[in-house]
This record gives C-alpha cells, structure tokens and sequence, in this order.
C-alpha cells in the first residue's frame, strides 16, 4: 500500500474508531416466540430475534436446522404453500406482520428476498427490474429510467449493464444475474433485504464482490443473510445467530461469536467439530 | 508487506489499514520513549525522564488495543498468504514494542538515580550507542511503516556494532568500578542503562526478522548476528 | 474407516486383466449388434416416410395448377379447383383453435399452478388426457348430438366446435408440461417482489414457457388442420363456395374423403393434390414450430 503519514493514520484511525465500535443498533425487526409447522412437523421451536437496523444479521447452523425458514417467514412466502403455518409475532414497526389481515404484496415491498440460484425474469435488463417496480408506483419513463439507473449502481451493475439494458438479461454471467437479482429487489426500495444463501452458485471472487456489495447495501438497509458457509457469516455480519435443530442457540456480535462463543454447542459447530 | 491491488471488500482493506496505522502509532510513542529516556540519561533531562516513564501505560495499552484487533481479524476474515504473514507479525512487533517501551521506562527510571552522582567519566560512549540504537530503531519502524524487506535486512545486520560498544562499555565500568568503591553504584546503575539499550537493539533487530518474514515469506536464515561477549568477559585489575 | 486395507486383501484378489479384457471384448460386441438393430429400424421407418412422401409427391405434383387455387369444387369434367377446400379448411382450423387455446391455457395453468395435488386437479387431469386420445369421430357424434341435430343443420359453426374440442387436451397437456418445467425460485422471486399470483403466472411464467407453449399450439392446429371424421358430422362438406358459419362448409380432408372414392379421374387427381397440400402444410408448421420459435430462447 502507499506510505502511511502520520496526519493521514490519525484521521483514519479516528473515523474507524468511531464505526468500529461492536455495539449493535436499535432493533428493526423483532421477532417474538415464532413457531413454525410443515403440517404437524414442528420445524421452529420458539425464536425470539431482534434484527438491528441498518446491519447485517447472519444465520448460521447445519443443515435442516431452520435459519431458511426463519427467513421466509419474514416475508411471509409461506403463504404459497397450504400445508405450512407459523405462530407468534413479527413486529415491524409496530405492526405484526404475520397478522393474516396484512397486506402481504405491500409487506414484499418493504422486505425484499434475495434467492440461492439468481433468478432472472426472462425480459430485458430493464424490464427486469422494473417489474417489481411497477407492481407497486406509477412511475413516468424518465422517473422509471432513473430508478433502474439507481438500483444497478448500487448492485455495482450499471458499467456492465448501461449499454445493453434491452438485452436479454439470460445472457449474463451467473455473478452478473445475482446482482440483477439484488438490483430487482432494492429497485422497490424495501427496508429489509432478506439473503437466503446468496452466494453458494457462485464462484469465490463473484461471491466476494457481493459481500462487499452487501457491505454497501447496509449503509442504507436492514439486511438478514441465511448461509451455509460460517466463514461468510464471519465476515459479513455484525449480528450472528446460531440455529440448531429449530431452535436459536446463541445469538451476539461477529467478534464475540467467533472468539469466545458462550454456549457449548455454537463452539463445537463453528471449529468443526459437530454438524 | 502490502499487496499492489486492493482488497474487493473495502472493509477488509480499511482494517488492514488501521492495524498498520496502530502499529505505526505504536512505533512512534516507542521511539519517543526511548529518546526521552536517552536525553534523560546523557543530557540529564528530568524532564524528558518523566515523560518516558508516563508513556509507558500508554504503550501498553497500545499492545492490549492490537493484540485484540489482530484476534478479531483472524476469527473474522480467515487471512492467508500475506495478510496472515502481516497480521502475525503485527502481533510479533507489537510485544517487540512494548518490551522495548519497558526497557525505556526502566532506563528513564535508572537516570533519576544517576543525576544524585557527579561522574568523573564522560558518557560519550553510552551516548554514542544510545544514537545507534535509535537510529536502528526508526529504521526498523519505518520498514515496518512500509513492508521494506531490504531495509529490514540492514538493520538486522546493524546490530553488531552496538553489542560491540556494549562490549567495550562494559569492559570499561568493570575497570572505574575497580579504581574507586565510590564508582560502584553509579556504574553499575550505567551497566544496567547500556544492558537495557543493548536489549533494546536486540529487540528492533526481532522486528527487522518478523518483517523480513512477514514481507518476502522467507524466514531469515542463519545465526542472528549476536556480538554480545560480556558473558565471557572478564578484566584483570592494572595492577596485580 | 480407519483401518487401511492393502490391495491384496480385497475380496475377490488381484485384478485379472484377461478376464477384464474378455469381458470388454464382450460388451463391444453387443454394443456393435444394438447399433446394427437401431439404425436398421431407424432405416425402415424413414424408408416407409420417404415412400409416403414420395408417392404424395409423385400424384400429387402434376396436379398442380393456378385453378386448383383459384376454383371452386366442380363436378367431375368440368375442371375445378379446391379454392373452397382450402379457404373452409383455414377457417375452421383458425377459429377452432381460437376457440380452444384460451380455454386449454386457462385449464392448464389452473393445473399447474393453482391444484396443487387436489382431488378436483387430479380429475381434470384425467379427463383431458382421456379427451386427448379419444377417436376424433366420437367427437364429431358429440357435437352432432347437442349441436347439429337440435339446430336442425350442419354447420361451419359446428365444425369450428369439433375442432375446438380436440385443440383443448392438446393444449392443456403443453401448458401444464410447460408451465410444470418453470422452477419454483423464478415463481417465487416474481412473489417475493410483491406480485399477486397471477401476475407471477402471466408475466413471468407465461413468458418463460412461451415457446413451448406457441409450439404445442402450432402443433394442435398441424393435427386439428388433418382430421376429417369429426367434419363429416358436422360442417358435412359444401360442393358450392360458401362462408358462411351456419351453413355446411367445405374443407380439404372432407373434399379428400369424397374425391379418392369416387370413380372419377380428375376428382381422384384433385384429391391427390389435397392430400399433398395438407401435407405440406403441416410441414411447414412443424418447420416453423422447431426453427423459428426456438432459438428466440
């Protein structure tokens, strides 16, 4: 790196001294004794959650143990599917979302979601995300062009994507189609960004470039990440909750989680040695 | 020590950042202590005495303050290659540093004593090793400032001069102390100061190998120039 | 899995590279029979298109002339052409399938998209893929009973009717088939934005399964453009020019069914040319469905 002056280390370590303390913001979302069946299988036994705003929250813990559950039940795509229900309360501002008199399309737009395989519409780039755009405001062409100019910027997709907005949008790399995905879902200018293994299609440097996008996106939303990889977790999240066979086990901060977890069963899965 | 490209997740690198911005800190209030602490023995500088010994707790709160960060880094970004290697020499350089704020408080501490004592003697040996040793010491934190491996490598040969004035010194207080019992107290108080700033060397040319490691990968080969020879010394009275 | 195990120690002992090659040697030669018995059969069936094909073409191409488009069906010796054959045939399929598409595009979304597995969904199912390969003739009976017989006539409506009728499982089977590849993330991303069901259904999934479905559509007309008995019962076949929906009108497979058995030569001949237009129609489709839809994915 360039050589460090003195004058210029102050400053910088003065500024990262004040973002770098560990404490966690005001709770955006707080979710309160949920339980969650797939028919008469219990699948989420009592969660209580508190998702800071404006941080990241990662869940993490071995397969099956219910951190995507959790997070569909946040925006509620359970509805889909007869068979499942969940109980309990998921306050947002001071509102239960699971309430069945919820508008749920409106709740959508406000908690966005963010899938494990990128799932580009079959339009163009454009039309792409201006669909959930359009469900929602009525925007005129120039308003519309601004506001996908807006949400490929900050998905770090407008140099690739300005010249070619009315291509095909199956013709990008699978990087590329995740972050149309993350552009389609902030393009609703939701609160909350729900990732559910956003990274695990992709390859290393691709996933990288989308944690340090999902460190942009935080500046600006409340975000929950689901992920496989603890690693992941490790380095993008300021709030880690560990899930084990439906129940939360722990849940604190990054540094405290992956230094001196307090639980027994959160230090035996995060070095390995169960799950 | 430092890659030319930048890391994808600004984060990452901006953290990298703050531990070379600590260390450097670090490495300054060091050298200022040590500076502080020569004056005080040389120049007899109380004030600058005090000064060296207030900084001490700083120093080693300094230590705490990075040997935590270097911790949450590893749990946190899984370094390898040459962020590991930076990041463990971090911790290395860090303890290097604090040891050499102690050996400078220590010599501050032991010019209080000296100051009650006229000295027949001039010092200008021990000031001339108190110059050497600065001189390797903001050396060394500048290599460190900047990953300059060769620099690292000439400090850690300029060592050897400084054990042998250290050679010399002690050869030449063993003989005041031999001519008049009164020398005693304040030579061996002087022994003391010349074996803490011999320490002190030692302990930047530690540094100079972490951050030969730390830069190039290597590890620096062969026997670390140690001229240290006062353990085998011994001085015969003029007379006898 | 801890203990490790030396080669020798593995049942069956040290390999037997005789044995492998014999058996190697074996499988090769049955592979080289199944090859000969495929490309045989494959050789056989072509054969039997190429003769088809080949004697359409080579009765049918002389026929050939401006008046087989630019005429009406005449009787035998005075010429003619097959200009009402023609236009009745196009019309009948073009509405029949216009009639059946939205109704199988309705009930095949609503099977893949809205049953889920129920009893109700199950059943339909059922039924349209029971309607799917019922002799066409039945259907024609069908239509004639609660259409031609209680209106007291045949009809081109009615005829529209039939054809509408065998269009339908055709379509429902493609849509459901097509809608049922789409994977569930690209329905769910669409939800997860906010949209209503069917919005999620008509502007997502519709458009990922557009080709297959334009395809199974292009492929009902190709069928529905060939059949003739359930014609026969309903728009009967019309000698004279007339368009008109509530009379019987003509068209090409009818026209075809009583010119080849008649002992005229020039209505035999013409009905040769019919069969070779229809062909070739329906060719042409089927290019069209293959080579022109698919690469827009």
């Amino acid at each position: 790196m360039s050589t460090t002056n003195d004058s210029a280390v102050r400053a910088n370590i003065g500024a990262m001294e004040a973002k770098s303390s560990e404490a966690l913001n005001a709770l955006r979302i707080a979710i309160k004794n949920v339980d969650f069946y797939y028919g008469t299988n219990k699948a989420l036994k009592g969660i209580n959650l508190d998702l800071p705003d404006k941080q990241v929250t990662g869940m993490i813990g071995p397969s099956g143990c219910g951190k995507s559950t959790l997070l569909r039940v946040l925006n509620r795509m359970y509805d889909l599917y007869p068979g499942q229900r969940a109980e309990g309360a998921v306050m947002m501002d001071g509102e239960n979302i699971l309430d069945p008199g919820v508008d749920v399309n409106q709740l959508r737009s406000r908690i966005g979601m963010v899938f494990q395989k990128p799932t580009p519409f079959p339009m163009s780039i454009y039309d792409n995300i201006a669909f959930g755009v359009k469900l929602h405001e009525k925007l005129s062409k120039s308003e519309m062009d601004e506001r996908v100019e807006w949400a490929l910027t900050h998905a770090a997709l407008w140099g690739e994507a300005k010249d070619r907005l009315q291509a095909s949008a199956m013709g990008m790399s699978g990087g590329q189609q995740q972050r149309l995905c993350i552009a389609r879902t902030i393009a609703t200018r939701p609160e909350v960004i729900l990732f559910d293994e956003p990274t695990s299609a992709l390859d290393p440097i691709s996933t990288l470039k989308i944690e340090e996008l999902i460190d942009e996106l935080k500046h600006d939303f409340t975000i929950a990440i689901v992920t496989h990889n603890m690693q992941q977790a490790a380095r993008c999240a300021d709030q880690v909750a560990f899930f084990y066979l439906g129940e939360l086990v722990e849940v604190g901060t990054a540094t405290q989680m992956f230094t001196a977890p307090r639980e027994k069963r959160t230090q035996e899965y995060i070095t390995g040695r169960f799950g | 020590m430092a890659s030319d490209a930048e890391h994808i997740v600004k984060s990452y690198e901006n953290e990298l950042n703050r531990l070379r911005g600590l260390i450097a800190n670090m490495g300054g209030m060091v050298e200022h202590q040590v500076a502080d602490a020569c004056d005080a023995v040389i120049n007899r500088d109380t004030e600058a005495g005090t000064q060296a010994v207030a900084q001490d707790p700083k120093v080693d709160e300094a230590e705490r303050e990075i040997e935590q960060f270097v911790i949450r880094l590893l749990a946190l970004r899984q370094p390898v290659a040459g962020d590991l290697r930076q990041i463990v020499a971090s911790l290395k350089i860090t303890s290097d540093l604090e040891r050499i704020g102690d050996y400078a408080a220590n010599v501050a501490k032991r010019s209080v004593v000296l100051q009650q004592f006229v000295l027949p003697y001039t010092l200008t040996g021990l000031g001339h090793m108190s110059r050497l040793v600065q001189e390797n010491l903001k050396r060394v934190i500048d290599a460190v400032g900047v990953g300059d491996a060769d620099e690292a490598l000439e400090v850690w040969r300029a060592d050897e001069p400084i054990d042998q004035i250290y050679n010399a010194l002690f050869r030449e207080l063993i003989t005041y102390m031999m001519e008049d019992p009164r020398n005693i107290t304040p030579c061996t108080h002087l022994l003391f100061i010349a074996k803490n700033l011999e320490r002190i060397g030692d302990h930047a040319t530690n540094i100079a190998e972490t951050v030969y490691y730390a830069v190039t990968g290597e590890p620096l080969l062969g026997a670390r120039p140690k001229g240290d020879t006062s353990a085998y010394a011994v001085v015969r009275p003029a007379h006898d | 899995m801890s203990a490790t195990i030396s080669r020798g120690q593995i049942p069956g002992g040290v390999r037997d590279m005789k044995m492998a090659e014999q058996l190697s040697r074996s499988r090769s030669r049955k592979n080289m029979i199944a090859k000969t018995l495929c490309m045989s059969a494959t050789a056989v069936a072509l054969a039997f298109l190429a003769a088809i094909l080949g004697t359409l073409f080579w009765l049918g191409f002389s026929g050939i002339h401006w008046s087989v488009f630019t005429q009406v069906t005449k009787p035998p010796g005075s010429g003619g052409g097959l200009l009402n054959a023609i236009v009745g045939s196009l019309i009948q399929t073009v509405i029949g399938t216009a009639i059946g598409t939205p109704i199988g595009l309705m009930v095949g979304t609503y099977l893949a998209e809205y049953s889920a597995g129920s009893v109700l969904g199950n059943a339909v199912r059922f039924v349209s893929d029971v309607l799917l390969s019922a002799p066409s003739i039945l259907i024609g009976l069908f239509i004639y009973e609660i259409f031609v017989a209680p209106f007291g006539g045949f009809s081109g409506f009615a005829g529209c009717l039939a054809l509408a009728v065998i269009v339908i499982p055709i379509v429902v089977r493609t849509t459901e088939d097509m809608l049922q590849l789409i994977p569930t993330a690209l329905r769910e991303a669409a939800v997860a934005l906010g949209a209503p069901k069917w919005k999620a259904v008509v502007f997502v999934c519709y458009r990922a399964a557009l080709n297959g479905i334009a395809t199974g559509i292009l492929l009902a007309i190709a069928r529905v453009a060939g059949e003739t008995a359930p014609l026969l019962f309903t728009s009967l076949g019309n000698l004279n020019w007339s368009v008109n929906m509530s009379e019987p009108m003509s068209s090409l497979p009818v026209t075809i069914y009583q010119y080849a058995g008649s002992p005229f030569d020039d209505w035999v001949q013409l009905a040769w040319v019919g069969a070779l237009l229809i062909t070739f129609g329906v060719l042409a489709l089927n290019i069209v469905a293959r080579f022109v839809l698919k690469p827009r994915s």
